[in-house]
């Protein structure tokens, strides 16, 4: 009985597999550089929506796909996700009632973060692009952030996911 | 993590979990094929003619040269053979494509569609394309691989230049896509236009094979080393198709081989 409270996983998943698909689609060599977060913006989303379903296992298993398919050391993006997640969950009451360009701060604030961990990582290994540079995607996944809300909410609200 | 960048035991994680990422790399490639495809099919019945007629003229020039090269080699062999050197045997390759997906940035790596199922790949392979070295695999997942290219921040390549045998390693420079040639001394002997090839030190890439050109040569008497730019002859960003390459390893008699290392490592 348990699950079925529980409607759209199915949605949940093909977001996130869309998502990926989105952060290793080619692009042309300048905007390869501003590609936004797709998978940290989907993951806060849900973490914000549906905080009972989609935490912070759910969000380093997430990292750990996007690791692979970026080819990137193993545990990169999925630590850098399961923190995201992590703050997400803490802070979901509050990013709910923010106006939306407060909230697209906020998005920017945590993905930044994710850059940060992941740039610590690449330094670590001895890869470092530079501070600037890793943080290109979180000011692209800020000025996306209202899209992507407004529309996974649409997508929520009319399939009822909960 | 540690882990996974100090040793090897979670490839095989890694491995099952590309499996799955696998259909959708492959997904998201298909749009650019198909611009390829609808290119090559739309194109007009002059260009074809054309390109027809240059590639028959290129095959006739090539078919000349390869009769001449086969001599040489015979020749080359025979002359081995009196010195009681070692033999070179031939190369065995494989024709793999590349997937149209992006990885990180601020590294420079493909992924080819060639994995463990198909043939027995192994880490480290070197992979080339008709014009030079382009890379070597870093990890071999059941249907695909990821290869890291020469230009590569944490590549270095051991090359020689063509003309008088001056050894160097060559490390790749990132984003820009050349090469820096590490510590050669101010008078070493290399000049812009130098044909540069893989000198099969390090037992990855085998020997002969060509590499790189040299673009810029910087001598600076107030620094220690010279400034040595080199231009990948390989099209790193343009090719399609590409060539693995299992190096035959060669071995003196009497002598045990110094690259005994780099074979056990093939399953």
């Amino acid at each position: 009985m348990r699950f079925s409270q529980h409607r759209g996983g199915w949605l949940i998943t093909f977001s996130f597999v869309l998502a990926l698909a989105l952060s290793i689609i080619p692009l042309p060599a300048m905007l390869e550089l501003l590609r936004p977060e797709w998978m940290a913006m989907v993951l806060i989303y849900w973490c914000m929506a549906v905080p009972s379903r989609i935490g912070v296992s759910i969000g380093w298993l997430v990292g750990l796909l996007l690791d692979v398919s970026r080819d990137a050391l193993l545990g990169q993006y999925a630590l850098a996700f399961a923190l995201v997640a992590f703050l997400t969950l803490h802070l979901h009451q509050r990013l709910r009632v923010f106006p939306i360009w407060q909230q697209a701060l906020s998005v920017g604030v945590l993905i930044m973060l994710e850059c940060l961990v992941v740039l610590w990582i690449k330094g670590l290994t001895g890869q470092s692009p530079g501070f600037w540079k890793m943080m290109i995607p979180a000011f692209t996944s800020l000025l996306v952030w209202p899209v992507i809300y407004l529309l996974l909410r649409h997508v929520r609200r009319t399939y009822n996911v909960s | 993590m540690t882990l996974d960048h100090r040793t090897e035991y979670v490839r095989h994680v890694r491995a099952g979990l590309a499996v799955i990422v696998y259909p959708l790399q492959y997904l998201v490639s298909v749009p650019a094929n198909f611009l390829d495809w609808t290119g090559e099919t739309l194109a007009s019945r002059e260009t074809l003619q054309e390109q027809n007629t240059d590639l028959r003229r290129e095959n006739q020039a090539l078919r000349s040269q390869l009769h001449k090269l086969t001599f040489i080699e015979a020749e080359n062999r025979h002359l081995r053979e009196l010195l009681q050197s070692s033999k070179r045997i031939g190369e065995r390759v494989l024709i793999a494509e590349l997937l149209s997906v992006d990885l990180d940035p601020y590294r420079r790596q493909v992924v080819i569609n060639k994995g463990d199922q198909d043939d027995l790949l192994y880490r480290g392979q070197p992979l080339v394309d008709a014009y030079g070295v382009m890379g070597k695999l870093i990890h071999v997942n059941p249907f695909s691989s990821t290869a890291m290219l020469i230009t590569d921040p944490n590549h270095a390549l051991p090359l020689q230049v063509n003309r008088n045998g001056l050894r160097a390693v060559a490390v790749g420079m990132g984003s820009e896509g050349l090469l820096e040639l590490l510590h050669l001394p101010n008078n070493a002997d290399i000049q812009v236009g130098d044909l540069l090839v893989t000198s099969g030190l390090g037992c990855v890439f085998p020997a002969g094979y060509p590499a790189a050109r040299v673009l810029e040569v910087d001598t600076n008497p107030s620094l220690p080393f010279a400034r040595v730019i080199a231009e990948p002859l390989a099209h790193l960003d343009r090719s399609r198709e590409v060539l693995l390459v299992w190096p035959s390893l060669e071995t003196l008699p009497g002598v045990s081989n110094p690259c005994s290392f780099a074979v056990e490592e093939s399953p």
